[in-house]
């Protein structure tokens, strides 16, 4: 690890998680709490974690175009001064982790105190993300996709792993061992959607197609819940009740032309990380080898192969030697991956659930809690534009 | 689709192609139900640039000018779709999307339905050759651009 230059600009070491909260998880519709009280119940949750009174709160951030308005959310919770509002544009979950950036980057800059920053999600009422129903006429990047079967979001996505496992030679069970280590941890996470429904290589290859080169169980779940981190500056760190988790480093973008439609990016067989883990090391001091955890966004399991690959965790030439469950799961893995169950087993909150692990893996708290708990790294949304990325570390690392 | 030479490759029902209210698209769904494929290049540097856009990427020149090219290309990825994510598509799986490189317009790239066989194999590298899809009855009227590898084949 490195000492930081004078002068440098950046967020590691300034910025505490002091509180996380969640609501329960449950399948796609079944919440009988509407999204904005679920958004209100996490907040709290977190807040109760963290032994702060919910009016202290001065700034929300989250991504994804959420719906739960911040001057509403100040309004419902009694906020005594409202100092932040940001929204990470992009669909999905690429801004999961641009959203703790641009909520840490808010209390550096001296705009904010307190930032809570969540994700919210009832898609039994706003329907399904991704819906393709209902739509008489498209145009832009749309209309060259969805008169051609080209709908959902698997549909958007398997054409660019295709490509990928083309390239580099990945193969299928490079994905499979990704699902197997997401349910593997699923089965010790009460919490878990998908707790008590293991996953074995039998029943993955059994799955119906849903686009190859996607099984079934290569696609994230969708699911109704609400989720929520509490930041403070670091010299607040401690005043709160649990083991505080550091901002080491992050980052959010794409490479050259990344957004290019309709699937014409000049580095088309990629998650889009190609700029930004180059950014969150050097922000952070640190190098690939210094991840204990990783918590990678699936919202494919093709996905994650390439953004592990692209953060330095192994060569894509390397997937298929490197992809295999016993490296994947904790506690003693080569790189314990999605702790939780992620997208695929525990919860898809956008991705807001693995920023959540994260911090729990460095508290030493987890339900599939690794042995060496220093750094914790989160990957947001692999494949679109913008994505972003994460590394919380312990007191240790500062 | 009646009066259209030959059936749609997929159902009548799902969303239907209309350029932008700004109309930046326009010229290019127009060029498809004239047989025609309309794809921007630059006047200025010849940048080649699909989708459109209302300025060239790379010189940043506004006079980006649309250039008809030949429909031809060759299988850059692909995609077997066994579910189906709408409701015109219930029941028609499986169905292939093919993503086309345009070598001779600057590699540009562009979706569409690889026609024949749903279970054929399919090789990256392919060469494949455009086949417009018109849908005149449709309100509003529209045509697509698909691909197929059989008239390649029977050129060689």
């Amino acid at each position: 690890m490195m000492a930081r230059a004078s002068g440098e600009r950046t967020l590691r070491g300034r910025v505490a998680v002091v509180g996380i909260g969640e609501t329960d998880y449950y399948r796609h519709g079944e919440s009988s709490d509407p999204e904005f009280k679920l958004a209100l119940k996490a907040i709290l949750a977190a807040c109760s974690d963290a032994g702060l009174d919910p009016r202290e709160i001065d700034g929300f951030s989250s991504y994804s175009d959420d719906r739960s308005d911040a001057g509403r959310l100040a309004a419902a919770l009694g906020t005594r001064r409202l100092s932040t509002t940001t929204m990470q544009w992009g669909g999905g979950g690429g801004g999961c982790c641009a959203a703790v950036a641009n909520a840490a980057a808010s209390i550096v800059a001296g705009l904010a105190d307190c930032v809570v920053v969540f994700r919210s999600l009832a898609q039994g009422q706003y329907g399904r993300f991704g819906q393709t129903g209902g739509i008489g006429t498209v145009s832009g990047e749309r209309a060259y996709l969805m008169p051609y079967g080209v709908l959902a979001p698997p549909q958007r996505f398997a054409m660019r792993v295709r490509r990928y496992m083309h390239e580099h030679g990945v193969r299928q069970e490079a994905m499979q061992a990704i699902a197997l280590a997401s349910y593997h941890h699923a089965q010790s996470n009460p919490r878990a959607v998908m707790f008590g429904k293991p996953l074995d290589p039998e029943k993955y290859n059994a799955s119906r197609w849903i686009a190859e080169p996607f099984h079934l169980f290569d696609c994230c779940m969708e699911n109704d819940g609400a989720a929520a981190i509490i930041l403070v500056p670091e010299e607040r760190a401690g005043d709160f009740r649990n083991k505080p988790a550091y901002i080491l480093g992050a980052a959010t973008g794409a490479g050259y032309r990344s957004g290019a439609i309709p699937h014409n990016s000049p580095q088309y067989a990629s998650a889009s990380f190609e700029t930004l883990a180059p950014a969150l090391y050097r922000m952070a001091g640190i190098r690939p080898a210094d991840v204990d955890v990783v918590q990678s966004y699936e919202n494919f399991t093709g996905g994650v192969v390439m953004a592990l690959a692209e953060h330095g965790f192994f060569k894509p030439e390397e997937a298929n030697d490197f992809l295999v469950v016993d490296n994947l799961i904790a506690p003693s893995g080569r790189l314990p991956l999605n702790t939780s169950g992620g997208n695929l087993a525990e919860c898809y909150m956008h991705g807001f659930e693995l920023v959540i692990e994260a911090v729990r893996q460095i508290r030493g708290r987890s339900v599939n809690q690794v042995k060496c708990n220093d750094v914790a790294m989160v990957i947001g949304g692999p494949m679109v534009t913008p994505a972003s990325n994460l590394l919380l570390g312990s007191g240790a690392t500062l | 689709m009646s009066g259209s030479p030959r059936a749609a490759y997929l159902p009548d029902g799902l969303p239907i192609p209309v350029p932008e209210n700004d109309g930046l698209s326009a010229p290019y769904w127009a060029g498809l139900q004239q047989n025609r494929l309309l794809v921007q290049r630059c006047p200025h540097c010849t940048t080649w640039q699909f989708g459109p856009e209302w300025l060239c990427h790379h010189c940043h020149s506004f006079d980006v000018e649309w250039t008809e090219i030949e429909p031809r290309g060759r299988i850059f990825s692909w995609e077997r779709v066994w579910s189906p994510s709408h409701d015109a598509l219930r029941g028609r799986g499986p169905y292939l999307a093919v993503l086309v490189e345009l070598p001779h317009a600057g590699h540009v790239r562009m979706v569409g339905n690889l026609l024949g066989d749903p279970l054929q194999t399919v090789i990256i590298g392919t060469d494949v050759q455009g086949v417009f899809e018109h849908h005149h009855d449709s309100v509003p009227r529209y045509s697509l651009l698909h691909w197929t590898n059989h008239r390649m084949k029977a050129v060689r």
